[in-house]
């Protein structure tokens, strides 16, 4: 008798964990947003507790969303391109030429900065239509052709700016155009420069363009199911192609935030941004199969890699135990967009 | 004598050495259900992909309403007022049922907030997804929110079916609509022909299920080796019959071959 009641409660208990499981699933199907929310709030919690006072510091975390914002400015077009169900492995490349074009087009030539700019913004933009034509017409993967296009800019800027580094005092100082990004705001001891503010109003034009707008609506339809939004009535190789075309003038004006950065020009900086972005992404709930995902995830996977960046290394971690980090939280990711994925089958 | 609504003429099409369309004949006439049947490879679906726009002939006219048509896309045929739900469905899973149903069709908001800002009009269409999914009897879907890949087949079906009537102004093309449906579910999309008939729209099903397409069907057109075998009717011709014309082991006197549009 009691060991029958046991069995039964037992199945019971079984039966409410699977409904449990399955409740948070729908959430997460609902709102992929949550999981990297969570895990930027509770690492912050734990780097605050373990940082000896240094983490919670504002003059900590304006240095670090300083650091952040070129990557977080180029994850908004890879969370684009990823959402077609495509990859960027260029936009690094893409953007360190930009930037060289930008600089020694006044260094060098003697251009008026805005020309050299809107250039640059021009030049940006070709380099994502020739990543869009070479996806749609010739039908090749954005893996292959962006990781062609990688090596061919990176080849293209070392040529270009013969290893040069143009500074800031040679293209109109601080107070330039060009150097707009890099003034300072502060609050308190809390600096961070116009290049984060910048950055977040990227954030939230393009969080309402996805969300609000009919070639939003687009974007997440081609990458779910194209050969579905193109029976629909979608012209799928037209938002594909305006797809790549945005991440290219995003490519543009994430150079602009990195002159800002950097105060100087070269093809040596912001090595790794190609795949930060890409974590930044997937980390953020983004869908690498295309169709799922919020731009705030990016946003949030962002802060994540640099919370993590920055709490490690002032908890006296070793550095490389934060690569370790940051690959296990994208197994994680990537582990949990699947399960989410299963939802209702 | 009354005209064709929808209309093939020597419709062909090639891929390569096969021949999908060998110059074939197609009618609708107006407030009928037409099965569509056909052997595999008969061209049956080369046919309705040429009526929908998915594809374009290469040879033959399409005339909608007696006025030839020419549709290069999808888009073409739906503006046109020609309306297909395919076999795939052609839903977007991880999209809402408002989202998928207003696909390609966004509705702006009113003012500034449309006009400037771009910005679609959700509640508007939401409500509008709700109606038209209610207009087909279909009450079930609580929410319309929720993404399509969490809806059973029939439910999924009952979607496709409702953008469809939704939005379709003079044919709708259903392509294998119970092919993936149980018996209760696909008595449900039976149901929803007759409603879409009910309302004057003519309706052309592509079918394997030779019970569902004597049920529904007003005339049956059956294909074979890339034209029209014949048409008949399900009161005039037995499923035995039928599928004997569309396996080639009997043959339809040319001279009956038309038995007339279905004056009801």
């Amino acid at each position: 008798m009691s060991s029958d009641s046991a069995g039964l409660s037992a199945d019971a208990e079984f039966e409410h964990r699977k409904g449990m499981l399955e409740t948070i699933q729908h959430i997460l199907h609902r709102s992929p947003v949550l999981s990297p929310l969570a895990v930027l709030v509770l690492s912050s919690i734990v780097f605050t507790i373990f940082g000896k006072g240094r983490f919670q510091d504002p003059s900590s975390i304006g240095t670090m969303l300083q650091a952040t914002a070129v990557m977080a400015t180029l994850a908004i077009g890879q969370t684009l391109i990823i959402l077609t169900a495509g990859v960027d492995l260029a936009v690094g490349t893409a953007m360190l030429l930009t930037h060289l074009v930008m600089a020694r087009q006044v260094f060098v030539s003697g251009w008026p900065p805005i020309v050299a700019m809107a250039v640059g913004l021009v030049l940006s933009m070709l380099m994502g239509l020739f990543h869009g034509w070479l996806v749609t017409k010739v039908a090749l993967p954005a893996f292959i052709v962006t990781l062609g296009t990688y090596y061919i800019y990176q080849s293209l800027g070392n040529v270009y700016g013969k290893a040069q580094t143009v500074v800031a005092k040679d293209i109109g100082g601080l107070n330039g155009l060009l150097m707009f990004m890099s003034r300072e705001i502060k609050l308190g001891t809390f600096t961070i420069n116009t290049g984060v503010v910048f950055a977040l109003l990227l954030y939230v034009i393009f969080a309402y363009v996805l969300a609000k707008t009919a070639w939003g609506r687009h974007v997440y339809a081609t990458g779910d199911d194209r050969e579905a939004a193109r029976l629909a009535g979608v012209d799928t190789r037209r938002v594909l192609l305006g797809v790549y075309v945005v991440a290219g003038l995003i490519y543009g004006l994430a150079a602009w935030v990195q002159l800002g950065r950097s105060q100087n020009a070269s093809m040596n900086g912001a090595a790794d941004v190609n795949l930060q972005s890409i974590t930044a992404v997937v980390i953020g709930g983004t869908s690498l199969f295309g169709g799922r995902g919020r731009l705030w995830g990016t946003l949030i996977g962002a802060l994540i890699v640099a919370v993590f960046d920055r709490g490690l290394s002032l908890a006296g971690v070793d550095q490389n135990y934060k690569n370790l980090a940051i690959g296990v939280l994208i197994l994680v990711a990537v582990a949990l967009d699947q399960w989410i994925r299963k939802v209702g089958k | 004598m009354i005209e064709p609504i929808l209309q093939g003429r020597g419709l062909t099409k090639r891929f390569g050495r096969v021949t999908a369309l060998d110059s074939a004949d197609f009618e609708l006439y107006p407030g009928e259900v037409l099965a569509v049947i056909g052997d595999n490879g008969a061209g049956k679906s080369s046919l309705i992909k040429c009526l929908s726009g998915a594809m374009m002939p290469d040879e033959g006219q399409i005339l909608l309403e007696g006025q030839p048509v020419t549709f290069r896309r999808p888009q073409d045929a739906q503006t046109a007022g020609i309306e297909t739900v395919y076999q795939t469905l052609a839903v977007a899973p991880a999209l809402d049922i408002a989202t998928n149903m207003f696909l390609g069709r966004e509705r702006r908001r009113s003012g500034p907030l449309g006009s400037i800002l771009r910005m679609v009009d959700d509640g508007g269409m939401r409500r509008d997804a709700k109606k038209a999914l209610d207009d087909l009897g279909i009450g079930t879907l609580q929410d319309i929110t929720q993404a399509v890949e969490t809806l059973s087949g029939g439910q999924r079906q009952a979607v496709a079916v409702a953008r469809a009537a939704a939005f379709g102004s003079k044919v709708i093309i259903l392509d294998e609509p119970t092919a993936a449906l149980g018996v209760k579910e696909s008595g449900q999309v039976l149901q929803m022909i007759r409603d879409l008939r009910d309302r004057g729209l003519p309706v052309i099903l592509i079918s394997h299920n030779m019970p569902q397409v004597f049920e529904v069907a007003d005339r049956i057109h059956i294909q074979r080796l890339g034209r029209r075998a014949g048409v008949v009717t399900p009161s005039s011709v037995s499923i035995t019959d039928a599928v004997a014309v569309m396996t080639g082991a009997l043959q339809i006197n040319p001279e009956n071959e038309h038995l007339g549009p279905v004056l009801r």
